[in-house]
């Protein structure tokens, strides 16, 4: 049994950004007044002289990072998701998105697992906004393993790529001897032939519990990581849908644009079968402790496992 | 700077001219009003200050230039290919489907053009990113970027000035095209942007207003940004919107709008007489 490291996604990413750091000096580090947050305060301590903190300018730092990659530079933009996304979209989308340059963007605090802040801090279309723009890979790591090797994978990665990251603290699940991250590719971390759960992101943890009790109560279900939302792996997609006919995904984002749409454009093109999105049903967050709002909100074990039992005993 | 150094840069001005009417009239589209405002400093730019060389296009070296005021291009287009990083002739096909020159800035597609821009307020602050990035490595290399004053409205440029000042790039230059117009009327009476050389002061930068179609003037304020030591520069261009072309002249009408047949006829004659003139004298 592997080690379990309890993080939020958040250190895991400024961590690996310090340790690539040591033998990459392309890497630049922006931030725009929530170092402390995003933690890339951890690079700026040990990297000074290449982090830039931009004040509370986000749209002015995605542009700046975008000429910054235009000299050779491989920045890594980071902010809350909300206003990387949200308010800077159209910065990335014509300084970063459009010439195609080298940067990455990382959204920190995505999703309702922001918590007490609320409604304005609690991005639920932030891989929506990111995923119509032509040429951007959006990557939404699950623990605190896939996301050390999804930062590798982003500086690897000659183009723009958008990192989604969480504020809360989460039980890793992947085993690192045996853990690769490989790019644009979905990770099958359970077998099952009655039923297929597609999640990403950190509430893969619950769906993979999840799936374990239904296996005790006798449900063979799927399991599959889509840690790549784009570009999408259509071929474990479409092998899940042949082979188990029904789909449930799982997403701490809004349902409209999300892993759900992706995994459904999927399956209308190419092996069309029912697709259940659990997800943030087309409405706003709200204040409380983000475990809470999880549950709440039908992103908990229970409410996959109820979902998944039900889809399977109306068959 | 020498009379026949004047007189070149003057005539290249004036080609740089033909090749942006030329090229909006064969577009049926675009903006020469701020392109003819922008010909000059263009011309001073890529002739005069600018250590580029048109063989060498992604020279890591090379100093950078950064047109945040996008729409300008067609004279951008036309410096670029008498300075030789391709032919002229391409002007013809401005706009068209297909062409390497599009309607705003295109990095990816067009040799000699350094960053994509055309949404207002994002070129200042890549321009920003390129200069940090000169100082993280310790290269000399320098970066210009040419905005309008219309575009000084935009909060990004603002965002982009505080940036600038922050980290101290002495290696960056901005230029106001400020040839008063935007597309709504005077910039006074849209939106009431005054004072500019005093706002971008009180932003930490080194300030010089002068008359922007004046080389001697362009290379006096050049030679002082240059000179400006631990804070970026700016140049405030005072500008005529549609210089050169009589009837284009300080009118608004004429920032996104081609000339016809007969209007082109007579523009182009009118930059011939120049030319010849300049040619003559």
């Amino acid at each position: 049994m592997a080690e379990i490291v309890n993080k939020a996604t958040r250190e895991s990413f400024g961590l690996a950004l310090c340790e690539l750091a040591k033998t990459n000096k392309d890497i630049v580090v922006l931030d725009a007044d929530l170092s402390g947050s995003t933690k890339t305060g951890i690079f700026a301590k040990q990297f000074p002289e290449r982090f830039l903190n931009c004040g509370i300018a986000e749209g002015n730092m995605m542009s700046v990072a975008a000429g910054l990659a235009a000299c050779g530079k491989i920045p890594f933009a980071a902010t809350f998701a909300m206003f990387a996304t949200g308010r800077a979209y159209e910065q990335i989308r014509n300084s970063i998105a459009y010439p195609k340059l080298n940067v990455k963007i990382a959204g920190s605090h995505a999703g309702i697992s922001v918590g007490e802040d609320g409604a304005t801090h609690q991005c639920c279309e932030d891989i929506a906004l990111m995923k119509t723009l032509p040429g951007m890979a959006v990557i939404n790591p699950a623990d605190h393993w896939e996301m050390t090797e999804a930062v590798k994978a982003a500086v690897e990665l000659d183009g723009p790529v958008y990192l989604r990251l969480g504020r809360l603290a989460v039980d890793s699940f992947n085993d690192p001897e045996n853990y690769s991250f490989e790019f644009g590719k979905g990770i099958t971390l359970h077998e099952g032939s009655d039923i297929t759960v597609i999640a990403s992101g950190i509430i893969v943890k619950d769906a993979l519990d999840a799936v374990r009790e239904l296996e005790a109560q006798g449900i063979s279900a799927r399991l599959i990581n889509i840690h790549t939302i784009k570009p999408i792996d259509e071929e474990i997609i479409v092998r899940a849908a042949k082979e188990t006919g029904r789909i449930v995904t799982v997403e701490e984002h809004s349902i409209i644009g999300g892993l759900g749409d992706s995994v459904s454009d999927v399956t209308s093109r190419k092996c069309p079968v029912p697709v259940t999105k659990i997800g943030i049903q087309d409405r706003f967050g709200y204040s409380g402790p983000a475990k809470e709002l999880l549950k709440l909100f039908g992103l908990c074990k229970d409410n996959i496992a109820k979902v998944v039992l039900d889809i399977v005993k109306n068959a | 700077m020498n009379s026949t150094e004047t007189l070149e840069l003057k005539r290249l001005a004036c080609k740089a001219r033909m090749g942006a009417v030329t090229g909006t009239y064969k577009a049926k589209s675009g903006h020469p009003g701020g392109s003819l405002s922008a010909a000059d400093i263009f011309t001073y730019l890529y002739f005069k200050e600018m250590r580029v060389d048109a063989k060498n296009p992604d020279d890591p070296d090379r100093d950078r230039f950064v047109l945040s005021k996008g729409h300008g291009c067609p004279s951008l287009y036309a410096v670029l290919a008498l300075k030789g990083y391709f032919p002229f002739e391409e002007l013809e096909n401005l706009r068209h489907v297909g062409a390497m020159l599009q309607g705003h800035p295109d990095m990816k597609g067009t040799p000699g053009i350094d960053m994509s821009s055309g949404s207002l307020g994002q070129g200042a602050s890549a321009a920003c990113g390129m200069a940090a990035a000169a100082k993280i490595d310790g290269k000399d290399f320098r970066v210009y970027s040419v905005l309008g004053d219309g575009e000084c409205e935009e909060g990004q440029v603002w965002e982009a000035a505080m940036f600038a000042s922050h980290y101290k790039l002495d290696n960056l230059c901005f230029i106001v095209d400020n040839n008063g117009l935007q597309i709504d009327g005077k910039v006074e009476d849209v939106a009431g942007l005054c004072m500019l050389k005093e706002k971008f002061e009180a932003f930490g930068f080194g300030a010089a207003e002068i008359d922007g179609h004046s080389f001697e003037e362009l290379e006096q304020a050049f030679n002082a940004a240059r000179e400006c030591k631990g804070k970026p520069f700016v140049i405030i261009a005072k500008t005529v919107k549609g210089k050169g072309v009589s009837f284009m002249e300080d009118q608004v009408g004429w920032h996104g709008v081609a000339p016809n047949d007969e209007q082109y006829k007579k523009a182009m004659a009118e930059l011939e007489a120049q030319l010849k003139a300049i040619e003559e004298a």
